[in-house]
């Protein structure tokens, strides 16, 4: 009786296991590559707000300073988002006709919060402290980005477990000297590893073993 | 009236509802041979424990009566890895349905983690107000007014959210810590079964019609200058609210005041009056009496300051080493309650009996004629009176709130015969006015029934539900022609009044209270009324000449006139009385009370016969009076000596369970180790008829039932309703507190009841560690005697450096009383949920803290005896001394849970902490079932309430609320720690010592608990550790835990010791 298979089956039937191999890898890579992905983590996605608030106008025109509006962004695990009045502070001056900010005026008026829509999400499970990484020489734009050249709001970092992972596993990359910290413009120097080591002392920035227990930002 | 038949009812559970449906089909699919052949059940035979009591010798613990008894039965339930049926799944849908779920849920199960993030949105104040920094909590200072009691807290108010009441350390009912009922007291203001409006039979008005309708009402009594128009209200220390009422009967003169508290007893007034001839308030001063004699009184646990006096009790139980020395208690009550379960001797005599051991001991002291007592209580008498007169001028008697005025007079007149008036204890004037308890109830309902009440206004209280029987309060009532009930519920008494408004809790209204020194308190609310509620002043003043007068200006009125009297006015003293929560000045003077008192003119003692049951009622330790039964916090907390949840039993003591054969029977359908099935028995006292479950419970008085109050509610709302039997049916005006002449019959059948104290047994081994002082003074390593831990070396692990912080906790077994506060504060700051009677009676409560209760052999072999054959008494049947040892998680250093965990979502920290990582669990379990101290809590249903609006509100922010299929565990409040250390690392300093304090360590009124860092050897938690006391549970494992226990002692009088 012939073969029924050709000998050429051998080849295919060892390829095939390894494609199927290498297909699972692949699908299991796609479905990671797809979660890291901003479609997932929402990163650089602008949202329609109620007001369409240009920090670059704020921020970079004008020059205000992140805790005029942000205020308890240095004690406070909450940067703070602005209640109408901080807004009123100035528009009841500048622009007080403009149309466009009428929905301000109507919440100052009506006592009604204006509702914006959240860009910045953290998992329920994560307890961030703002004013921690503040005090301890973490820039604004270290992970919302260049603000100051945002005309809408967008997240800037991934904001998932390995991105925040990466810092608490090696502060010194990203530290900078505390008198910096609100500084939009400030690049990380060419000798940042270095300094940045000296940072992490000076501050008594916590051992990595200690940044990397779960209870730091799980409880 | 048509409900009220049912009310002596209690409801009778099908066998088990959810369990018998299911055993059916378990059966035949379960195949469980073994199963089948075991007994369901098993009675427990008080006659053979007794048998084999004799047989034994040696210091040994126990905690159920089934241990004691070596029952072969509930030893094979104990020996069980897991519980029987524990996890098994008896719900309506049967295991191939499930499986065949499971397979199309796993299917999907891919997908459920796909998916991206829901757009939320932020909603920023329009004004932010002034001193609120988002996501930092702010705290203020206010009072808890219950009764005649106060304490004053601190409330922690998240974004205008109160979230959690702590003590306030400038109070002096408080003094920083907390009781289990004050912390629960925050469930009552997000309790979605409050009542939310103003209702006119039924029908919902709004306030404004209110005001008119007493507006009509007044002009109609002011007519008659007041007659027919009475005040009903409960016990208050309001300086404003008393002066209102004063007031108010100024406009009407004929108007009466009638206060009634259905679970404080007369006898304290009326003793006063019959000692010095007028009323006063006794203020004790606990931390300066080295001996002292309870008569019946749970002074540690309940009553006006008793925070304050369990502080100060404990203070004199510091032991630093074997040098030290202890105050001493001696107990003699009917009952065991938390005070007695502490103290170094106790004596369980009738609550009748008590008296005659008042006089005996009088007598001993030179004070009236005497009494003449049998057995042990002879004995002790001569003993105690020794004590007392060694300790002249540092000693206390206390007479218990439920005893006779007898009792009362002649504890003062011992107090004044041994000079202590002035030292440990002072008079002042009486704190919460001056009215008669039961005479003001009975006047009310005799002016009802001769129709001379028109209208009634009920201020708080319930007393269709708990006006004493005879006086059948609900139909003098119906005679009243308008009604009016403020009550935070629609509740028994709303449903006979036309009108009912509800009432605001204490976190809403603006009021004022005073403590049990007399210090007053503003009352500040925390958060403006959920719902159209209204406070007492409110509805005062609308009856007043300032109708529609706020509660604010009321209170800012009377200060405003009260302050010319004290170091500050209200303009320039207002802002820091807030502040402080105390109105500095207010205290109470000590008065000179002249002691006018015959003790040889007392009449002659009425004890019931010795064979005679004596029926005592008391309220629950949890839900009180009954106000409490709505709360699911206090309804699942264990009570502290019984620890029953979710229902009230009459509690008898094992002689009388042995001679009626009403012995429980633990269960072992259904898995659980919390469940017991008990007799149901019908008690008929008073004309009346009620029928209750007996539990049993050693150290109870022979012949003695204890019936405790506050169940059996016909309208409490959805948590509280139905439950347990309502002993105020069986209880009538002529024996409020104890009554004889009452049959208790079996009816044949039996009851469920959840209770925890089967769970977790842990096996016979040594948990626990006790001695005497002289035992302690002996050898101040007793603790260690049988240690079998391994030298730190000894592990395959490598050892783990802990260079910063290495967080410990020390619980001081000397001081614990097993009071509670730390279950429910653990429970509050937690999120913890609630998970009802039948999921407690399968063993699932979620409590992160539990306190075991433990007796022990005594070592005097007929202490405590006092009437009937003495070889027919054990003591450590029958009193035997009991001890508390709260077990959070232990936070082992080589946590054994953390080697099983398949996805490592409990994990070690770097600072020692035994971390449990929610969302990485995925519930397989395994950490439970290898944890040696059974402290681990899973969900197995979606416990936690995530729909009930009002319960979101009280969550705390700063902890994660689980879901079904998670394990969790005692954190030693880890989000405490990171808030402090974040706090002190923006100051670049370390934490100071002290700085973090959990949850159950700010609570415990004994201050047991200590938290610290056990690397900073001048830390408190450091210095106690390094004491000899120091033990750890389970040592001889190697698991190293953070959380060790000192030993506890106790200072018997070695005198009572030999006897």
């Amino acid at each position: 009786m012939a073969q029924i298979f050709h000998r050429s089956a051998n080849l295919i039937a060892r390829f095939s296991v390894l494609a199927l191999v290498v297909l699972a890898n692949l699908a299991l890579a796609g479905v990671l590559v797809v979660a890291r992905s901003p479609y997932i983590t929402n990163e650089r996605v602008s949202r329609v707000q109620p007001v369409q608030f240009s920090h670059k106008h704020h921020v970079g025109d004008d020059g205000i300073d992140c805790r005029y509006c942000h205020n308890s962004v240095e004690t406070s695990a909450y940067a703070g988002i602005p209640p109408t009045k901080t807004c009123m502070n100035c528009h009841s001056v500048l622009f007080n006709n403009a149309p466009y900010l009428e929905p301000v005026r109507e919440s100052y008026r009506s006592d009604q919060s204006i509702e914006w829509v959240k860009v910045h999400r953290l998992a329920d499970y994560v307890y961030f402290n703002h004013s921690i990484h503040i005090n301890k020489g973490i820039g604004c734009s270290t992970c919302h980005g260049s603000v100051d050249e945002m005309p809408l709001i967008f997240q800037a970092s991934p904001l998932n477990m390995q991105w925040c992972l990466d810092c608490h596993r090696d502060p010194a990359k990203n530290v900078r000297p505390k008198d910096q910290v609100f500084n939009m413009e400030w690049k990380a120097p060419a000798n940042q590893e270095e300094i940045g080591k000296k940072l992490v002392a000076e501050y008594k920035i916590r051992t990595v073993n200690e940044l990397t227990s779960c209870s730091t930002c799980h409880r | 009236m048509n409900d009220q038949p049912n009310e002596n009812k209690l409801r009778i559970l099908p066998v088990s509802q959810a369990g018998d449906a299911a055993q059916g089909h378990d059966h035949h699919e379960h195949d469980d041979h073994e199963e089948a052949q075991v007994e369901r059940e098993h009675r427990l035979d008080l006659a053979a424990v007794r048998e084999k009591l004799r047989e034994k010798s040696g210091k040994q613990y126990w905690r159920t009566l089934e241990e004691l008894a070596d029952d072969p039965h509930f030893e094979d339930l104990l020996h069980r890895e897991f519980p029987r049926h524990a996890s098994e799944w008896d719900d309506a849908v049967d295991r191939r349905d499930f499986l065949k779920l499971m397979g199309a849920s796993l299917a999907l199960a891919g997908m459920a983690g796909c998916g991206r993030p829901d757009i939320d949105h932020i909603v920023p104040y329009v004004k932010q107000p002034d001193g609120l920094i988002l996501g930092r909590p702010n705290f203020y200072a206010t009072a808890m007014p219950f009764g005649a009691a106060t304490v004053g807290v601190l409330v922690e108010s998240h974004e205008g959210r109160p979230t959690k009441i702590e003590g306030n350390p400038d109070h002096p009912s408080s003094l920083g810590a907390t009781s289990a009922l004050v912390q629960a007291s925050i469930l009552n203001l997000y309790d979605p079964d409050r009542s939310q409006t103003v209702q006119q039979a039924g029908e919902i008005r709004s306030w404004s019609a209110f005001l008119d309708a007493a507006h009509d009402l007044a002009t109609n009594v002011k007519a008659t200058n007041g007659a027919g128009f009475g005040i009903l209200s409960g016990a208050t220390t309001s300086p404003t609210l008393t002066a209102q009422i004063q007031n108010l009967l100024k406009l009407y003169p004929e108007a009466k005041w009638y206060q009634w508290e259905p679970a404080a007893g007369d006898g304290a007034r009326e003793g006063a009056m019959l000692a010095f001839g007028r009323n006063v308030n006794t203020v004790y001063e606990v931390s300066k009496a080295n001996v002292i004699v309870s008569l019946d009184s749970d002074f540690l646990a309940s009553g006006p300051g008793h925070i304050a006096y369990a502080k100060q009790f404990s203070r004199r139980r510091r032991l630093n080493g074997p040098s030290d020395t202890m105050n001493r208690l001696y107990v003699v009550e009917p009952t065991p309650s938390v005070t007695g379960s502490s103290a170094d001797h106790r004596l369980p005599l009738r609550s009748s009996d008590v008296e005659l051991f008042a006089r005996a001991l009088a007598g001993k002291l030179g004070i009236g004629s005497g009494a003449t007592l049998s057995g042990e209580a002879a004995n002790w008498v001569d003993i105690v009176a020794k004590d007392l007169q060694n300790e002249r001028g540092a000693s206390l008697v206390v007479a218990g709130e439920y005893q006779p005025a007898a009792v009362h007079a002649l504890a003062h007149a011992i107090n004044a015969a041994l000079g202590n008036v002035g030292k440990t204890l002072y008079y002042t004037e009486p704190i919460a006015g001056d009215a008669g308890n039961l005479d003001a109830i009975r006047n009310l309902c005799v002016e009802m029934d001769h129709g001379k009440v028109d209208l009634l206004l009920i201020l708080g209280g319930n007393p269709v539900y708990n006006a004493p029987h005879d006086f059948d309060f609900v139909n003098k009532l119906k005679r009243v022609s308008t009604a009016i009930h403020l009550s935070p519920y629609f509740d028994e008494t709303s449903a006979y009044c036309q009108w009912h408004v509800a009432e605001s809790h204490f976190l809403e209204t603006w009021s004022d209270a005073r403590a049990h020194d007399g210090t007053a308190s503003i009352v500040q609310p925390l958060i403006s009324p959920l719902y159209y509620t209204r406070s007492a002043h409110d509805l005062i003043a609308a009856f007043s000449d300032k109708p529609g007068m706020p509660a604010y200006d009321a209170v800012r009125a009377y200060w405003t006139d009260a302050s010319s009297h004290l170091p500050s006015s209200i303009d320039v003293g207002w802002r820091k009385w807030l502040n402080d929560g105390v109105i500095p000045g207010t205290k109470a003077a000590p008065i000179n009370a002249e002691l006018k008192f015959n003790a040889s003119s007392l009449p002659a003692v009425q004890s019931a016969p010795a064979d005679q049951i004596e029926f005592i009622f008391r309220p629950d330790p949890n839900v009180y009076d009954g106000r409490f039964a709505n709360n699911g916090w206090l309804q699942e907390l264990p009570r502290p000596v019984t620890k029953l949840t979710w229902d009230n039993a009459a509690l008898i003591s094992p002689k009388l369970a042995q001679q009626r054969d009403f012995a429980h029977k633990v269960q072992s359908r259904g898995g659980e180790h919390g469940q017991v099935r008990v007799p149901l028995v019908d008690i008929e006292l008073n004309q009346s008829k009620v029928t209750a479950a007996v539990w049993t419970l050693p150290g109870q008085a022979e012949n003695t039932v204890v019936l405790p109050l506050g169940y059996g509610r016909m309208r409490a709302g959805y948590t509280g309703t139905d439950k347990g039997f309502n002993a105020y049916v069986v209880r009538t005006s002529n024996a409020l507190w104890a009554a004889t002449g009452g049959k208790m019959t079996a009816t044949g059948d039996s009851y469920p009841l959840a209770c925890t104290q089967y769970h977790f047994n842990m096996e016979g081994r040594q948990i626990l560690s006790n001695a005497t002082l002289s035992e302690y003074q002996k050898n101040p390593n007793f603790a260690h005697e049988h240690d079998e831990t391994p030298p730190k070396e000894d592990s395959l692990y490598k050892a783990f450096a802990y260079p910063g912080y290495a967080w410990g906790m020390a619980i001081d077994l000397t001081k614990c009383n097993g009071c509670n506060a730390c279950v429910v504060a653990c429970q509050s700051e937690n999120n913890i949920p609630v998970v009802g009677k039948d999921q407690v009676m399968r063993g699932r409560e979620m409590h992160w803290i539990r306190i075991d209760r433990y007796y022990t052999h005594t070592e005097s072999a007929t202490s405590g005896k006092t009437t009937g054959d003495p070889s027919e008494y054990n003591p450590t049947l029958d009193n035997p001394p009991t001890f508390f040892q709260p077990v959070p998680c232990q936070q082992c250093e080589n946590a054994p849970c953390e080697q099983v965990c398949p996805v490592g979502a409990t994990v070690h920290s770097a600072e020692g902490l035994n971390d449990m990582v929610y969302n990485r669990c995925i519930g397989t379990r395994y950490c439970s079932n290898n944890c040696p101290y059974k402290v681990r809590r899973f969900n197995f249903l979606r416990f936690q309430d995530w729909d009930t609006p009002q319960l979101k509100l009280m969550r705390n922010p700063e902890v994660t609320v689980r879901s079904r299929g998670v394990m969790e565990k005692c954190t030693y409040c880890v989000q405490r720690i990171n808030n402090v250390r974040i706090d002190a690392e923006k100051q670049n300093r370390t934490i100071r010592d002290g700085e973090i304090v959990t949850a159950c360590e700010s609570a415990c009124p004994s201050e047991a608990i200590v938290f610290g860092n056990a690397n900073d050897p001048n830390s408190q938690v450091a210095k106690l550790k390094a004491q000899q006391r120091n033990y750890s549970i389970l040592g001889e494992l190697n698991s190293r835990p953070r959380t060790t226990y000192l030993a506890a002692v106790r200072n018997p009088n070695p005198e009572l010791e030999k006897a």
